[in-house]
């Protein structure tokens, strides 16, 4: 072992060989005994994400066919059937969800972290969103069905999106003033020296370079809001037919069917085909959020160049 | 800000273009204070709904045990109780695997294990390979975060159809064989207290051990290397240095965690059973604020009465998440502040 060549002396008082590692001493033992433990539990814990995506295709990807795609929700005697309008129900909300909060969360992230970063507004602004990312989805869908759907007088599309973007505001808004962030301040500095005006640099010069990270904001929240269920209970309710009506009308006005509230309305069903309906339903949902998510991360994995 | 009017080095902008460019600047603010009125148009809202059941039923409504809507007799403490009690449940489970997520991924537990295994294959040190452990554990931080992506309504399914099934003989038969314990104290009969806080604590897991892990990869190099430095092994010092400098990162994590436990509705409306009764039994069926609202919200139609006390039951689920969301917000803040000053 090292010593210090000094004072020899003093090696003497100290035993070092206490301070090796013996398999025989119990602090030792106790050090091996942890470790695996907390492996072990780490295993445990990826237990439920590899048992739920091998039930989805166990369950799921067997009964998966084209005519899920295309066909509407069975009744509780009916074979076959499929969750295309709740399909085009959940796109059809998320989108009017992503126009509302995407630029509204990037106008604000701007003002967040350009205009005034440090100033109390701010301040009270990033407070409010964080508070908002915490909020259950549930009362997103309380204060809808109160803003909305009271006033509106019926269930409709355009309330599931209200309530949806609700949620994904502040993960857009978030993760849109981290990007805009990151955009180096030379850059900025650069594009004003040349004379331009602040909103020409964040134009053309500071959107461009945070557009990854933002889209990476946009792209977790669509995610998000995809599965959100609880908002849509009671704020678009389901329906078994198709969004466009007989007459070639697009009925935003009434209530909507979304992949979300199919599964979990066909989850309680005594009907297998319907339980099978749920499964295959769920393994869509599952693959099309996740794949999102995926995009979402690898886009920010790139980030703006320095 | 002003400097690139005063001296303009191409051209100045024109009016036109500062005229944009104030109109531009003034709509961001906009937003941004639109975000502060929608945050508190939020809680007025749903605190003015619940206006005329409050003036009705008064502080009454959080003590009393009924829900009948043919007497009118509304009462949520069932529901107080239920979601207070599956949350702690799913806590304790959830920030035990949550806090061992963290330091496994912290600690380079996976970067020894590659390099142990690529050992006994006799396999050459590579830099290939050298970037293999921080690759792997980015992984398995993100693989632990798709289950924060899985939506809830696929966890209430998956617990129907798995967990429930799973759990029925060995609950039944902690039943009867040590049925005098108050936490086994009824018959398992499929949704119940028990699944719904196990699912409930799959989900806040990523929360819990993403922020833990960020907590306990801020603490200074320094401080671990002292400890080692002074012969402790490793757990000693994870134990007696490492989780205390980075107590205060976990413990906010917690508290975040349990507000999304506390407001967390489908799978717990899936799960928990639906049933208006306080039983401290781990298998008994209960109901919680969110479920609640979940199952009575779509027929509430436009009776004013009904949708003011559902408006209630919210206003009440809203204050409670609402407060543990801020404190647990105001923890961390605290928290990153002291690492920092560590540095």
């Amino acid at each position: 072992m090292a010593a210090s060549p000094k004072d020899p002396s003093q090696l003497n008082e100290v035993d070092i060989s206490r301070l090796e590692r013996s398999l025989r001493k119990p602090r030792a033992l106790l050090s091996i005994f942890l470790s695996m433990t907390v492996t072990l539990m780490t295993v445990m814990a990826l237990v439920p994400l590899f048992s739920v995506i091998f039930m989805l295709f166990y369950r799921g990807a067997s009964k998966l066919t084209f005519e899920n795609f295309t066909a509407l929700p069975p009744t509780a005697f009916e074979e076959g059937g499929g969750f295309g309008n709740a399909l085009v129900g959940t796109i059809v909300m998320v989108g009017i969800a992503g126009l509302i909060s995407v630029p509204f969360g990037i106008m604000a992230a701007i003002f967040l972290s350009e205009l005034g970063p440090n100033s109390k507004t701010a301040k009270v602004v990033r407070f409010c969103a964080k508070v908002l990312s915490g909020f259950p989805s549930i009362l997103a869908g309380v204060f809808t069905y109160g803003a909305v759907v009271l006033v509106t007088g019926g269930f409709s599309a355009y309330a599931g999106g209200v309530a949806l973007s609700i949620l994904m505001l502040p993960v857009v808004m978030l993760t849109a003033e981290e990007a805009i962030r990151m955009v180096p301040r030379r850059m900025k500095e650069a594009s004003i020296g040349m004379g331009a005006t602040q909103t020409q640099t964040l134009w053309y010069v500071t959107l461009p370079t945070a557009l990854p990270g933002i889209l990476t904001g946009v792209m977790l929240s669509v995610a998000r809001a995809a599965g959100e269920t609880a908002p849509l209970l009671f704020t678009a309710l389901f329906s078994n037919y198709w969004l466009i009506n007989d007459s070639n009308e697009l009925q935003l006005n009434d209530a909507t069917a979304s992949m979300a509230v199919l599964i979990y309305n066909f989850s309680n069903s005594f009907v297998d085909n319907q339980k099978e309906m749920a499964w295959s339903a769920s393994l869509v949902l599952v693959l099309g959020v996740l794949v999102t998510n995926l995009i979402g991360k690898s886009l920010s994995r790139g980030g703006p160049t320095r | 800000m002003d400097q690139h009017k005063k001296s303009p080095i191409s051209r100045p902008p024109t009016s036109l273009e500062i005229n944009t460019d104030l109109a531009f600047r003034y709509t961001c603010l906009g937003f941004a204070w639109l975000t502060i009125a929608v945050m508190c148009y939020i809680v007025f809202e749903i605190s003015w709904k619940a206006g005329p059941a409050i003036q009705e039923y008064g502080l009454g409504f959080l003590s009393t045990q009924t829900w009948d809507p043919n007497t009118k007799e509304y009462g949520i403490l069932p529901e107080i109780w239920g979601t207070l009690y599956s949350s702690a449940i799913a806590l304790l489970i959830g920030s035990l695997f949550g806090v061992s997520v963290a330091v496994f991924l912290s600690e380079g537990y996976l970067g020894n294990f590659v390099f142990s295994i690529l050992k006994i294959f006799g396999v050459q040190f590579h830099p290939f390979w050298g970037k293999l452990p921080s690759a792997s554990e980015t992984a398995l931080k993100n693989l632990v975060e798709l289950l924060a992506a899985i939506p809830s309504v696929v966890y209430g399914l998956w617990g129907i159809f798995v967990v429930i099934p799973m759990m029925r003989d060995s609950c039944n038969w902690l039943y009867e064989n040590m049925g005098w314990f108050p936490l086994f104290g009824t018959r398992f009969q499929g949704p119940g207290m028990l699944p719904a806080s196990f699912v409930l604590a799959i989900m806040i897991l990523p929360t819990i051990s993403a922020i833990s892990r960020d907590a306990l990869v801020a603490v200074p190099p320094k401080l671990r290397e002292a400890s080692y430095g002074l012969g402790a092994t490793r757990w000693e010092t994870i134990l007696s240095v490492i989780l205390p400098t980075a107590s205060g990162g976990i413990f906010g994590g917690i508290v975040l965690a349990f507000g999304r436990a506390l407001g967390e509705t489908m799978a717990l409306a899936m799960l928990v059973g639906n049933v208006n009764t306080i039983k401290v039994s781990l298998f008994s069926p209960a109901n919680t604020l969110a479920a609640l609202l979940a199952n009575n919200f779509s027929e509430a139609g436009s009776d004013e009465m009904k949708v003011g006390v559902l408006m209630y039951a919210g206003m009440v689920l809203m204050a409670i998440t609402l407060g543990v969301n801020v404190i647990g917000a105001l923890i961390l803040q605290r928290a990153t502040a002291g690492v920092k000053g560590l540095n």
